[in-house]
């Protein structure tokens, strides 16, 4: 069948399994956005590239599926840098199609002209330029199956607009796929499995780190019978949350800067690490030289690069962790470790006495109030995918919002973007169509991002969207309080009125600024059909805690007082 | 078994990565910026044909005192291009850098030159009345000691190929895996990559 590169592009898609796209179109992709029309792909019109790449990396972490977004050269291109950049830290995976000038034109300067392949490259798995036709649908199925395997992430095809238009044979599925330098290792040695079941065993304090590795290779299962058949603690990374259930009895939960205090103090104690799809970030470590010192360490990556890069692993296994935990499992014996789970209990109850939620104030209004007051209206009560932007929310919602079911947490966890909530809840609504989609936002982030309210009105997605309006950039604002003086700088951040916002879009506006309003305007938000949006105008300077401070040791926390 | 930290000891300064990749455009680009990204301090770069058309060849020497070189190899094996990564820096390997020394010559100190050129096994590959340009194959090591032997007389420029290397005996590494209907699509099995573990 004789077809062309644009026909290409969609054709290999559908093979793919894509059913929407999120792009933005222009004069070098044209071809492709007019052969769009043949096909039954949903193209879905952001208002700004960057969010087109958002949503692809939204849609992807929430269906399992590859996402894809689609652009313009030049400036289109550009634009997706930061949304592929994401999608890069945290492994997610994206095929991003762009246009490109016509191959005579590339190298020339031509209009809307930019070495796309070369601002992308250190923010993409792999890319491609495509300046024949004939190569065309060889380098999709590669881009495909580069961006989902081994450890996923974006993959960028440039394609020159005459390659859109020239024509050639096409039978996707008699492409072989030929990638010599491309195997991913998927399981370890007999000899790794056998080194790290006897160190588990052996072991007296030992805590599995579960991160972002456990959702992407479905995992959860196997982790849960770890951490039960072990009798072994578990605490989750920031992109881990949804790995085990929050209420699970093994579950410590999030580690990190703004881990609770007896989570970071218990992987300071823990005679072992088991590390499972993580990958040692400094927002989890702390300073190296201080971290877990008592500890030997298992490490489970199927990113080679990423075993031994940070923390030395005694035992390094390169696997998916899935495939790994299940040669683990028959040979972890039960323990006790009856002095361990005590000395963690006794650190979890001044956690407890420090928390925010249990002390006394007034009628005003805190974001972690706001977050449970989300999660007690949800209780049991539907279901739930919570997107949060970055920044102080974002570490609010990790801690208050407890994620009992798989895989129901999204924000920028390695880049850690502002501007990221709304459109990934946008890719993350088509992909879950039928569950209730939260935007947690900040004033700062949700600015950011704010067109993208259009692409909701225009999609008809029932999106809820919670903006915490304290009129600071929040986290910065505490960082300049704690480590600078309380010198703020660049940090006030006035806003629209966000209600008359949301009616100006079609959306319904609502607005909170007292703890006895919050349970009602959730509850209207909830049952309201359409997209909402909640104006929450919560306390200014609140701080983020426990915090470990840049620079400093995992258990050199700085605490909230006791009440 | 367990991982070896292989972070410099302090008696190591040097190792040396070959590395098989796709003769495709872009790729020595890919593995400059990942040097770039990642900080990592490399000596010399020599990249070459192969005896398959498809293929070229790396040699990568790091300065192990600043650097990890097993991270390097990590790093580049993971590379989708790269097809294969070896350290043979404790291999038995053949280690070899050429240069091209000009020299300054005049009456008295031609055949002093000359002498020296022919001690080390080197070539005059060009000559006039004031200047010769000596060639020399060999380890570093060589290279540095002519190339300072050379120094007294005037070394008026100096060009050297940077190291490449090849494993001694008949073994013969292509680096591909094994043909199959998947092609590609197979993922390695563990064991089939060594990587430093």
């Amino acid at each position: 069948m004789k077809r062309t590169g644009a026909q290409i592009v969609w054709e290999s898609m559908l093979r793919e399994g894509v059913e929407v796209a999120f792009g933005y179109p222009g004069g070098a992709i044209m071809p492709v956005y007019d052969a769009l029309l043949d096909y039954p792909v949903h193209h879905v019109l952001v208002r700004h590239e960057e969010n087109a790449a958002f949503a692809a990396d939204g849609y992807a972490r929430a269906s399992g599926k590859v996402g894809v977004c689609v652009a313009t050269s030049g400036p289109g291109a550009t634009n997706l840098v930061t949304g592929l950049a994401d999608a890069m830290m945290d492994s997610v995976p994206v095929v991003a199609i762009t246009g490109q000038v016509a191959s005579n034109l590339v190298g020339s300067d031509a209009f809307q002209e930019t070495d796309v392949t070369g601002v992308t490259l250190p923010v993409t798995k792999h890319n491609y330029l495509v300046t024949r036709v004939e190569g065309l649908a060889g380098v999709l199925k590669e881009a495909f199956h580069i961006a989902r395997s081994g450890r996923p992430g974006p993959v960028l095809i440039d394609v020159c607009k005459d390659v859109q238009v020239a024509s050639t044979d096409f039978d996707y599925d008699a492409i072989q796929v030929r990638l010599p330098g491309y195997r991913p290792v998927t399981r370890g040695t007999e000899d790794q499995i056998e080194a790290a079941a006897t160190l588990i065993n052996a072991a007296q304090r030992p805590i599995i780190l579960a991160g972002h590795g456990i959702i992407l290779s479905g995992a959860y299962d196997e982790l849960q019978a770890l951490a039960e058949k072990g009798h072994i603690l578990v605490s989750t990374t920031l992109l881990g949350i949804g790995t085990i259930p929050e209420s699970h009895p093994l579950n410590l939960r999030m580690m990190g800067m703004h881990g609770e205090a007896y989570v970071n103090q218990a992987v300071q104690a823990a005679d072992l690490i088991i590390a499972l799809g993580m990958r040692f970030d400094d927002r989890v470590t702390g300073t190296l030289r201080t971290y877990a010192q008592n500890a030997q360490v298992i490490h489970v990556d199927i990113d080679p690069a990423e075993i031994g890069k940070n923390v030395v692993a005694d035992i390094g296994i390169i696997g998916d962790a899935k495939n790994v935990l299940a040669q683990i499992l028959p040979r972890v014996e039960y323990q006790e470790r009856a002095g361990w789970f005590a000395q963690i209990e006794e650190w979890c109850q001044d956690s407890t006495r420090r928390d925010i939620l249990n002390q006394e104030s007034d009628n005003t209004l805190h974001v972690p109030f706001v977050i449970d007051q989300i999660r007690h209206s949800i209780d049991g009560n539907g279901q739930v995918t919570i997107v949060s932007d970055v920044g102080q929310h974002q570490m609010w919602a990790a801690q208050y919002f407890r994620h009992e079911r798989r895989n129901r947490f999204f924000t920028s966890g390695g880049l850690g973007s502002m501007g990221c909530g709304l459109p990934m809840a946008v890719g993350a609504a088509f992909a879950r169509p039928d569950e209730e989609v939260w935007v947690i936002a900040g004033d700062g982030g949700f600015q950011m991002s704010l067109p993208e309210l259009a692409t909701v009105a225009q999609e008809r997605l029932p999106i809820k969207i919670a903006v915490m309006r304290n009129g600071y950039l929040g986290m910065v604002r505490q960082w300049q309080e704690l480590l600078h003086d309380k010198r703020y700088s660049g940090v006030a951040i006035s806003s629209p009125d966000f209600v008359k916002v949301a009616e100006a879009y079609g959306i319904l506006g609502m607005r909170a600024d007292q703890k006895s309003q919050v349970a009602e305007v959730i509850a209207e938000a909830r049952a309201h059909p359409g997209p909402t949006l909640i104006d929450f105008v919560v306390e200014q300077e609140v701080n983020v805690y426990p915090m470990v401070g840049p620079g400093k040791a995992l258990h050199e926390m700085l605490r909230r007082p006791a009440a | 078994m367990a991982l070896v930290d292989r972070r410099n000891n302090g008696t190591e300064t040097t190792r040396v990565l070959v590395a098989l990749v796709e003769n495709k455009p872009g790729v020595l680009t890919r593995v400059a910026s990942l040097f770039r990204r990642r900080n990592f301090n490399i000596e010399s770069l020599t990249v070459g044909h192969t005896d398959s058309p498809d293929v070229s060849r790396m040699t990568i020497v790091i300065d192990a005192t600043k650097t990890n070189a097993v991270m390097v190899e990590r790093n580049l094996y993971k590379m989708v291009n790269i097809i294969d990564v070896q350290d043979v820096t404790h291999s038995p390997a053949v280690l070899r850098d050429l240069a091209l020394i000009k020299v300054k010559i005049d009456g008295q100190t031609r055949f002093e030159v000359m002498q020296l050129v022919n001690v080390y096994r080197a070539k005059v590959v060009d000559i006039c009345a004031d200047s010769m340009i000596v060639e020399v194959t060999g380890p570093e090591a060589k290279v540095n000691s002519l190339a300072d032997m050379l120094k007294p007389y005037g070394i008026i420029e100096m060009v050297r190929t940077g190291l490449v290397a090849m494993v001694r005996g008949s073994g013969y590494w292509s680096g591909m895996p094994p043909a199959n209907d998947n092609g590609a699509l197979e993922e390695a099995e563990s064991g089939v990559v060594s990587l430093g573990m």
